[in-house]
């Protein structure tokens, strides 16, 4: 089997069936790809060969026994390290959890389990999904497939590296503000987050619990929808998922796009976007334009304070969230003469800089006198935004931007101004506060060979829609523009 | 300066983080300027605007969250205590917090 083999779902499907090739050998193709790349990448953090070779042994009995196979048969999946894995430990990329195994998998991460796939391990990210170049990992940052020099974005930098550089056939990541479709724009793979509430949050270690969604990352569009139709749907065990039922992605995918009317934001093109990345997308929007969508210019007039809506929403979130982290039932415990002095320690020593930054921050936003200033203010401004979306949904039955201003940057480029690291997050955090599904794809590179990534966003459960119209863009040649 | 010295070292307190005094400073300035940029939210009239605490959506006023509340069968005492540094079932152990 030669290392440059492009799998696909639909690939691994076939090759299982026609017996080119044993789950088992797959993964072992996979461990052995990993092994020659992932000193460099540093992609993974934990490999689950034990689970892998279990799960690739049980689909292979089924083949020889005859039976009909799950959607996700012998899929070498990876999964961001902020997912619960049963018995593979799950450190949300901090020092706080370096030895934490969860006892049980997180709903997600049950359903593809339950669905054939084989997991190959955990995937780096930035600690606990608090960044946008994966440079906050507290075990070292995963450098771009496409340009080492360069980060893969983040916080799911990890699990789109993974893709990028052929070291998983699809991954989980997670996006609170942009964290599955900036990696996916940086490191030129689809990436998919879904509307909020339609994958269960179950077993995923909470950031921001009003923005948290779980999506995929995969080599194409159509096997971004097979994974995103086997982890979406309803779950009791999480009160924010939603009781809507999941329709069949894959079936509607070759729809053609009779006049679809897609929207262009001018707020979206303005000052700070690259000239590079503005052709591209524009040019993306042209060849939309041509499979038969008509684009409609809209204005999203709140779109310049989400930065600051969400950053203030996110942190005061996580501020709450982290606070769990004390060192009393799991984790790190640093020692401390007293109960306060151990819950300080403990919290000094095991999390990094951006965490404490945005639980500083948080506490803030949030603490007596401060309250109706910054975190009432900022949740106001929310419900602007998502009555911006919820209008341009109205005339529109998809919109259309770039995913990120720029191209993936050097890697220590940014990290001394946490500022403007949060503030190329602009195009990205609007759809979060409004809990909008989106996905983004590749539109061809920069002249220095960087990805550049277009983003489609459709209204509430629209997931099928914005599938259909990024794998008609795929088919279209749109990727390499 | 929209933040003190003080103000970083109480809302460190609030958040039980120990910071060294570099920490302190580096902080005070990091936050000033998200501070300041955060500012901006003052320009909109947020009159008669409803804050937002969660995604809404057709059907999600339905509470889905009142759900029957049923006791299921849980038997994870052993698999959770087993993460713990200091543990003595059915308890988690800390530093004492009473004298004696």
């Amino acid at each position: 089997m030669s290392a440059a083999t492009l799998w696909t779902i639909a690939g691994v499907r076939s090759a299982l069936e026609a017996k080119k090739i044993s789950a088992r050998e797959l993964a072992t193709e996979f461990y052995t790809r990993i092994d020659s790349r992932n000193a460099e990448l540093n992609a993974f953090l934990t490999l689950s060969p034990e689970r892998a070779y279990a799960q690739a042994e049980r689909i292979d009995a089924a083949i020889t026994h005859g039976e009909t196979l799950p959607p996700l048969a012998g899929v070498p999946i990876a999964i961001k390290d902020v997912l619960s894995t049963r018995g593979i430990r799950t450190t949300c990329a901090s020092k706080i959890l370096e030895s934490y195994v969860p006892p049980y998998d997180a709903t997600a991460v049950e359903r593809l389990d339950r669905a054939g796939a084989v997991f190959l391990g955990k995937t780096n990210c930035d600690e606990f999904a608090m960044g946008g170049s994966n440079e906050n990992s507290a075990y070292g940052p995963v450098r771009n497939p496409v340009a080492p020099d360069r980060v893969p974005g983040g916080s799911s930098g990890g699990s789109a590296a993974a893709v990028a550089a052929g070291l998983a056939v699809a991954s989980l990541g997670t996006d609170t503000g942009g964290s599955i479709r900036q990696p996916g724009a940086y490191c030129g793979v689809p990436g998919l987050m879904p509307t909020y509430g339609r994958v269960s949050r179950y077993g995923l270690v909470a950031f921001a619990s009003s923005l948290d969604k779980i999506g995929p990352f995969a080599a194409n569009v159509a096997d971004a929808a097979t994974v995103t139709a086997v982890i979406a749907g309803h779950d009791p065990n999480d009160s924010t998922s939603a009781d809507v039922p999941v329709p069949d992605y894959c079936a509607d995918l070759d729809k053609p796009l009779d006049w679809l009317r897609i929207g262009v934001p001018e707020d979206y093109f303005g000052e700070g976007l690259d000239p590079e990345v503005k052709a591209k997308v524009e040019a993306g929007i042209a060849l939309l334009n041509k499979l038969g969508c008509r684009s409609v210019p809209l204005k999203m007039p709140h779109t310049d304070y989400a930065i600051a809506a969400y950053y203030l929403i996110a942190t005061a979130e996580a501020s709450s969230n982290l606070a769990r982290y004390d060192g009393v039932r799991y984790g790190l415990r640093v020692p401390g003469a007293t109960l306060i002095d151990m819950y300080r320690n403990t919290r000094e020593r095991g999390f990094g800089a951006e965490v404490k930054r945005r639980i500083m921050l948080g506490t803030y936003a949030l603490s007596a006198g401060y309250y109706d200033a910054y975190y009432l203010r900022a949740q106001k401004v929310r419900s602007l935004i998502a009555r911006d979306f919820a209008d341009a949904f109205q005339k529109v039955d998809a919109i259309i931007a770039p995913t990120s201003p720029t191209p993936a940057f050097r890697l220590g480029e940014k990290t001394s101004d946490p500022l403007q690291m949060y503030l190329a997050d602009i195009y990205t955090v609007t759809g979060s506060l409004a809990g909008v599904p989106g996905i983004s794809v590749p539109c061809g590179r920069t002249k220095a060979g960087l990805p550049i990534g277009m983003q489609i966003l459709g209204p509430h459960f629209s997931e099928g829609r914005v599938l259909q119209i990024a794998h008609a863009f795929e088919k279209a040649g749109g990727f390499d523009l | 300066m929209k933040i003190s010295r003080e103000d970083v070292i109480r809302v460190a307190e609030l958040a039980h983080l120990g910071l060294t005094p570099e920490e302190v400073d580096t902080y005070r300035d990091q936050l000033d300027s998200i501070l300041t940029y955060v500012e901006k939210l003052n320009e909109i009239d947020l009159a008669n605007v409803e804050p937002m605490a969660q995604v809404l959506y057709a059907g999600s006023d339905r509470h889905p969250e009142l759900r029957e509340d049923t006791p299921l069968p849980c038997d994870a005492a052993d698999a959770i205590l087993v993460q713990a540094t200091d543990s003595a079932k059915p308890f988690f152990r800390v530093p004492r917090v009473i004298e004696k």
